[in-house]
């Protein structure tokens, strides 16, 4: 899928945590279909996500998405750039699986049928069929992420935001979940460690300290965040 | 463990959702206005006729009962020590009854049929200022939620044993409570993030 109509612009953008600063003067466009953001713990690779879809605004510049500005159309934003947290228990909402999907899609004013209808063809497509009616907290941890995704997925996002999404699971979840991003239509960013999830991505992004480390394909970007985290 | 709705095409699965919470604050304040045991014991055998009637059999009743038993014994216990047995027989019947009839509720209702059925029935609040959409939402929440404080009350207890720290109340209910804060952070990111708007007519 082209991203043109959607491209996001950081311009000049610097936040801080109280007296830390996160993120120092960042400048970019994201137009790539696969992009990966690459960090070590506190290097801001999570805040410089937040920032994509307006959960967090910037103390200083200006972040756009498709010419909206995070800041002033915040609502319009969040329906073009749809978010996948860590961890899923802190993404499902309702606590039956079905009710959790359509969350998103009442928020958007669906009607009924449609809700019904996508609702379906997410737990089709995720082989969650025989977990409709279920709890969502007996979900495996792998499920629990398909659910979550699903969740975003009816929303129609042109942008997909995944931050560390693989982290708390094991390695046939992991392959299920990159299975799963690979799959997607939309733009996905993806910020994670998991340097295996996004050999095959347009684009990684390092950050370290706030700042930009390398900015390139992503087999030579992330030799440089291995250099740096090794000392080299 | 806790329950949530069962699918089924009984009475009570078809019954509108405001009617069966409306049903659940009837009965639930006529249960303690009857007099007596017998009473109560008759309340009780009619509310396990309903789970048998509607399907979702005598082993759901059981399950809704099963989580609470040792605050029953508690308090049983206390009442025959102040009361008598029979006084203590009363009172834990009448939240049996209690208990179940409200199983009957969820187990019958989707989660979402009741938060917009009382998201309609809330409105009469607005002018006083309360939010039906925030209050309904926050019953979704509580349901989703109960069960993953119990893991993370379990997974924090489990660490504390490690330490030999698991009798201590305080080592527990610390973590658990700020691992509890920052999730609500998180949730409510979350909840944003698939735009919900608390403020939508």
């Amino acid at each position: 899928m082209t991203t043109a109509g959607t491209a996001i612009r950081f311009d000049s953008v610097s936040h801080a945590f109280g007296e830390k600063p996160v993120l120092r003067d960042i400048s970019l466009t994201l137009a790539e279909r696969r992009i990966a953001i690459v960090g070590a713990n506190g290097s801001g690779k999570s805040t410089f996500a937040r920032m994509i879809n307006g959960l967090l605004l910037p103390d200083q510049g200006r972040v756009t998405v498709a010419g909206l500005d995070t800041a002033r159309d915040g609502k319009a934003v969040r329906q073009r750039v749809g978010f996948v947290f860590q961890n899923p228990d802190n993404q499902i909402v309702f606590p039956i699986v079905e009710e959790d999907i359509a969350f998103g899609m009442k928020n958007l004013r669906l009607k009924k049928p449609e809700i019904e209808t996508k609702t379906d063809e997410m737990l089709r497509r995720y082989g969650l069929e025989g977990h409709r009616s279920h709890p969502a907290h007996l979900l495996s941890g792998g499920q629990k992420q398909l659910l979550a995704i699903s969740g975003v997925l009816v929303m129609e996002p042109d942008v997909i935001v995944f931050d560390e999404p693989t982290t708390l699971l094991d390695l046939r979840n992991k392959i299920r979940v990159a299975e799963a991003i690979e799959a997607l239509g939309q733009t996905a960013i993806v910020v994670t460690h998991d340097l295996d999830l996004v050999a095959d991505f347009d684009r990684a992004i390092v950050f370290d300290d706030g700042r930009i480390l390398a900015d390139d394909a992503p087999s030579p970007a992330p030799k440089r965040y291995v250099e740096a985290m090794s000392g080299v | 463990m806790f329950e949530l709705y069962r699918p089924g095409s009984s009475f009570l699965h078809g019954m509108r959702p405001g009617a069966k919470l409306l049903a659940l604050a009837g009965c639930g304040t006529a249960i303690f206005l009857l007099p007596g045991l017998p009473a109560i014991c008759a309340v009780l055998l009619a509310v396990l006729g309903i789970y048998a009637a509607t399907g979702l059999g005598l082993a759901a009743a059981w399950a809704q009962l099963r989580p609470v038993l040792v605050i029953f014994a508690i308090l049983f216990a206390a009442q025959v020590w102040i009361s008598g047995w029979l006084t203590g027989a009363f009172f834990i019947a009448r939240f049996a009854a209690l208990l179940m009839l409200a199983g009957l509720l969820t187990l019958t209702t989707r989660v979402s049929d009741m938060v917009a059925a009382m998201e309609r029935g809330f409105q009469v609040l607005r002018p006083i200022g309360l939010n039906p959409s925030k209050i309904s939402l926050a019953l979704a929440l509580a349901l989703r939620f109960i069960p993953v404080l119990a893991q993370i009350t379990g997974e924090v207890r489990e660490a504390q044993k490690v330490r030999g720290l698991d009798r201590s109340i305080i080592a527990i209910a610390i973590p658990v409570i700020v691992r509890t804060l920052r999730m609500s952070d998180a949730i409510a990111d979350a909840i944003e993030a698939r735009g919900y708007n608390p403020d939508r007519p």
